[in-house]
């Protein structure tokens, strides 16, 4: 039964005519470990064909997804955090900033941009998470009121995506200012009558659960998605329990009453355009 | 009287003058001398501490167990005529967060704020300040009841956060902290919030949203506590006192940067070594406040009020 026989020890094969699988160009969902292509992955939104899950975008992938031929227009792009505490940790915030800024190639946790969506006008304000946990801090505050104001002056639909930590502790109670800022700027859009839809994604906690994203005119989210005020480990810390399972999710915040809807990503932009034709804007 | 731990050299003081009584009781020696030069020592060593607080130390005055609390001040400055209301008309009463309205001369006010408890006992029954969703609605709920009977309101903020525990997520205290700064926003009545001790984050932020924001001398303001800063940030607890300073959480920082709007002096020795005093410094400044308020039309107090959230914010653009 000779060839069955291992004739040569070790890998004979030579470094010089290994073939290496070029690096993405299959995607693993990090929830089933189902196996797909990449593109086959991007084509259907980031989002696992088997089991549905949604793995975390950004800014980018959530305007190419939904306005309409992926063209938009991006406001305060170059708005960049200043340090006025001039804060340091085991770092200096300046630091990473900069860090954060050459990594990303984002300016800050936020970006704004108008469009349309299957023909309606709407202005999207969506976070990077990859930008220091898509923390809320005074760029996140002033670029939201800028864009209402462009709301308001050209009457136009507002959305807001947020995935975030929540405030940026850097900042500190500029931070949690940002909280009231951007709240009372809401006020003036609800008093424009002009519609506000808050998009609640994977995660979304602390200051901004506690402002804006709570204050939709709807509230829609992502399934799955992390939702909470104070974040699960905390809420453990606290009780000395295990938490019951599915907690915090987007399934059990509407189920306690504060979600309209929870949205597949690869119906958001039907969904977002059929609420425009709702609200007749 | 509680020491806190830079207080040392006030107790040792203490101490000595305690024993210098004694003796005199006892003994037939003159005391009289000594007792005058004990007390004169504790005079200049409170001085000298309380003239170079750290930023950690006036978070530890901020908790000390006998400083006063939401309701000293009410019953005071209302002269005892404040009657409480209670619930959020929809789940349970807070006992975290009181409300009601109060005499303030011939003025009737809107009383709101934390509540934390002075034993073991009513701390619990307080939740250690911590409002739950039920706390920030019934807190709503009167200051719209003001705003129908256009009286003024005056919040207190004294907490260590907003309640983490899993009714209150189930329940909404993202939703219900939201809700109240939107609606805070228009309040179309006089709001002033004084931070009475602490003031940590969305919690606070919660009953925060006023015409005036005023500080105590001795309390703290921020996003998060210096503890759990130092626990996120410098991954152990080891790091409060330097988090307290970066955080620029005092009532001179936070007044510096513009993130409010006056600061109350406090007596020598922090609110709790002379109640009276304190509670009598406040009254002043509201009555000082709720006339120069009660002057301007309500929408313009509405569009300052929001105008001045929205001015916070330091950006590079």
């Amino acid at each position: 039964m000779s060839w069955f026989k291992r004739i040569k020890e070790g890998i004979t094969t030579s470094t010089k005519e290994k073939k290496e699988t070029p690096e993405g160009l299959w995607h693993k969902c990090s929830s089933c470990n189902a196996i797909v292509p990449t593109e086959e992955h991007v084509a259907s939104m980031y989002v696992c064909n088997k089991c549905d899950f949604h793995d975390r975008i950004g800014s980018e992938e959530y305007f190419s997804i939904l306005f309409d031929e992926g063209q938009y227009t991006e406001y305060n792009a170059n708005l960049t955090a200043a340090d006025p505490l001039h804060f340091a940790d085991t770092k200096k915030y300046t630091d990473r900033l900069k860090d954060s800024i050459s990594k990303t190639g984002l300016k800050d946790a936020i970006r704004s941009a108008s469009g349309l969506v299957n023909g309606h006008p709407l202005l999207v304000c969506c976070m990077d998470f990859k930008f220091i946990g898509g923390s809320m801090g005074s760029v996140m505050g002033e670029k939201i009121a800028r864009a209402i104001d462009i709301c308001i002056e050209k009457r136009m639909p507002l959305m807001i995506i947020s995935k975030s930590g929540g405030a940026r502790m850097m900042e500190a109670a500029f931070s949690l200012m940002q909280m009231a800022k951007t709240s009372a700027k809401l006020t003036q859009l609800s008093e424009a009558k002009i519609p506000y839809i808050s998009l609640l994604t994977d995660p979304t906690t602390g200051g901004v659960t506690a402002s804006f994203a709570m204050l939709g005119d709807l509230n829609i989210a992502e399934p799955g998605a992390l939702i909470a005020f104070a974040g699960p480990r905390v809420v453990k810390e606290t009780i000395g329990k295990d938490l019951p399972k599915g907690f915090q999710t987007s399934e059990f915040v509407l189920e306690h009453g504060f979600l309209d809807r929870i949205v597949n990503r690869k119906e958001l932009k039907t969904n977002i355009s059929q609420i425009l034709t709702f609200f007749g804007v | 009287m509680a020491y806190l731990d830079f207080e040392k050299p006030l107790e040792e003081l203490n101490d000595q003058l305690e024993k210098a009584r004694q003796l005199g009781q006892k003994g037939k020696m003159d005391v009289t001398s000594l007792i005058t030069e004990i007390e004169k020592k504790m005079v200049e060593a409170r001085k000298k501490i309380y003239s170079d607080l750290t930023p950690w130390q006036r978070v530890q005055l901020s908790r000390h167990p006998e400083r006063p609390y939401s309701l000293d001040y009410i019953n005071a400055i209302s002269d005892g005529t404040f009657m409480e209301f209670f619930g959020d008309r929809s789940v349970k009463d807070d006992k975290a967060m009181i409300g009601g309205f109060g005499m303030m001369g011939n003025q009737s006010v809107m009383f709101i704020g934390q509540q934390k408890g002075n034993n073991t006992k009513m701390r619990q029954y307080r939740n250690f300040g911590m409002p739950n969703p039920e706390g920030y609605r019934k807190a709503l709920r009167l200051m719209k009841l003001a705003e129908k009977f256009n009286k003024p309101i005056v919040t207190f903020i004294d907490t260590p956060g907003a309640f983490p525990g899993l009714e209150a997520e189930e329940r909404g205290q993202g939703e219900a902290i939201a809700r109240n700064l939107y609606e805070m926003s228009i309040l179309k009545v006089p709001v002033i919030c004084i931070i009475i001790g602490e003031g940590a984050s969305g919690g606070a932020l919660g009953i925060g949203i006023g015409d005036r924001v005023l500080m105590l001398e001795n309390t703290w303001y921020s996003v998060i506590s210096p503890e759990s800063c130092s626990s996120i940030l410098w991954r152990n607890w080891d790091n409060k006192e330097k988090a307290a300073e970066a955080l620029k959480l005092t009532a001179n920082d936070m007044s510096g940067l513009g993130l409010i709007d006056d600061i109350i002096k406090e007596p020598l020795g922090g609110a709790h070594s002379n109640p009276a005093e304190i509670f009598e410094s406040v009254r002043k400044k509201v009555t000082e406040l709720l006339e120069e308020l009660s002057n301007m039309d309500s929408q313009s107090r509405v569009d300052n009020r929001i105008a001045k959230f929205c001015s916070m914010g330091v950006i590079e653009d």
